[in-house]
């Protein structure tokens, strides 16, 4: 079989010319694997970007579970990249640009409420208890991430 | 997973791959008909069919696309490509004759990204390779995309399973559009959304419960 070092040492010192092209058929695979690899973690890091858009800030256990430590820490940065971005905008006042992904048609929609949430609060002091199955009227950008993350449903007339 | 924000790396264009991505990996996969134009020593156990210590000059294989463009030299001879079927003269004729007549996905499922691999073996025969690449494509696009935009709501199944994967990425393109058109005209572009990663797990988590 072919043991690749002493394989790359014989042709080298003995002159194997004829080795060559196992050589680089070795070669081959090897890229070949590092091709694979790379495309698999570079796919994993897109789709982790995507859930930041997609999912919120804070992801579900569930999936955090399934990241490695390195890609926990980029998404921490691409976080905090973003944040800082963000606040940037709007002359320093700050623009939550994940917010408003579909353009709103009303500063209030109606929700049913999918699962069991506790209690929320709105700007104006008022508590809302989110059971399971009830219905709502209430400011759209309060809404948007429950809605993201499954809790709330946007109820259309 | 089907997000918004969720954006792949493409296929590569023409000739090009795409280092990074997927369908091209998958792509590279493909197997062709190769010549070894001189020996591997101590690689006999790659090759099944002989029992040998070494690939002799002149094996006939079929070696994926990714270690042929690996190993595969203009100036000097390492391996010989022999066309595929598909790609030989006689499917060529039949490509000419009626490209809408073929189930590229039998053919393929990669005819044009192969092919357009395939040149660059430098066969005698690309300029003609090329060319019916080519003209089976712009042949096939138009019932392609028609039937992408005017299929709403329907069982696409019969028109898709003789696309090859390109038509296949154009078709389903289309039906994107159409759906998010006819989407928008129900006034229903503006309904927020659960993450598609929430609707994910929900559908497993069902699919648990059941025996």
């Amino acid at each position: 079989s072919i043991n690749c070092e002493a394989t790359v040492n014989e042709a080298k010192s003995e002159g194997r010319t004829d080795l060559i092209p196992s050589i680089k058929l070795r070669h081959c695979c090897l890229l070949r694997n590092q091709r694979c690899l790379t495309a698999y973690l570079y796919d994993r890091l897109l789709r982790i970007r995507a859930l930041r858009w997609e999912y919120g800030s804070v992801l579900p256990a569930n999936v955090r579970f399934q990241m490695c430590a390195e890609e926990l820490q980029w998404f921490s940065q691409y976080k905090k990249s973003l944040a800082i971005f963000m606040r940037s905008l709007g002359g320093g006042e700050g623009l939550d640009i994940t917010q408003d992904m579909k353009p709103p048609k009303s500063l209030y929609i109606e929700v049913r409420c999918l699962k069991d949430h506790g209690e929320f609060e709105i700007d104006d002091g008022t508590v809302i208890l989110l059971k399971k199955n009830s219905q709502h009227f209430l400011p759209r950008w309060k809404c948007e991430q429950l809605i993201r993350q499954g809790v709330l449903e946007h109820v259309m007339s | 997973m089907n997000m918004q924000s969720y954006f792949p790396v493409p296929p590569g264009v023409g000739m090009e791959e795409n280092f990074l991505s997927l369908d091209d990996i998958l792509l590279s996969h493909e197997r062709l008909p190769v010549r070894s134009d001189c020996a591997f020593p101590r690689l006999g156990f790659l090759e099944k069919s002989a029992d040998t210590q070494d690939i002799a000059e002149g094996t006939k294989m079929e070696l994926p696309l990714w270690l042929t463009k690996g190993l595969y030299e203009k100036k000097r001879k390492v391996v010989s490509v022999e066309l595929p079927k598909v790609y030989r003269e006689g499917w060529r004729t039949v490509f000419n004759a009626d490209p809408n007549v073929v189930d590229l996905h039998k053919m393929g499922p990669y005819y044009y990204s192969l092919g357009s691999q395939l040149l660059h073996f430098d066969s005698p025969e690309n300029p003609d390779i090329a060319q019916t690449l080519l003209q089976t494509f712009i042949g096939r696009f138009r019932r392609t995309m028609d039937s992408s935009q005017n299929a709403y709501n329907e069982d696409t199944s019969a028109v898709v399973e003789r696309l090859d994967s390109l038509e296949k990425g154009l078709f389903r393109s289309g039906q994107i559009g159409l759906n998010g058109f006819q989407s928008w005209e129900k006034g229903q572009a503006t309904q927020l959304t659960a993450s598609s990663l929430v609707l994910n797990y929900r559908k497993r988590k069902i699919t648990d419960i059941q025996p």
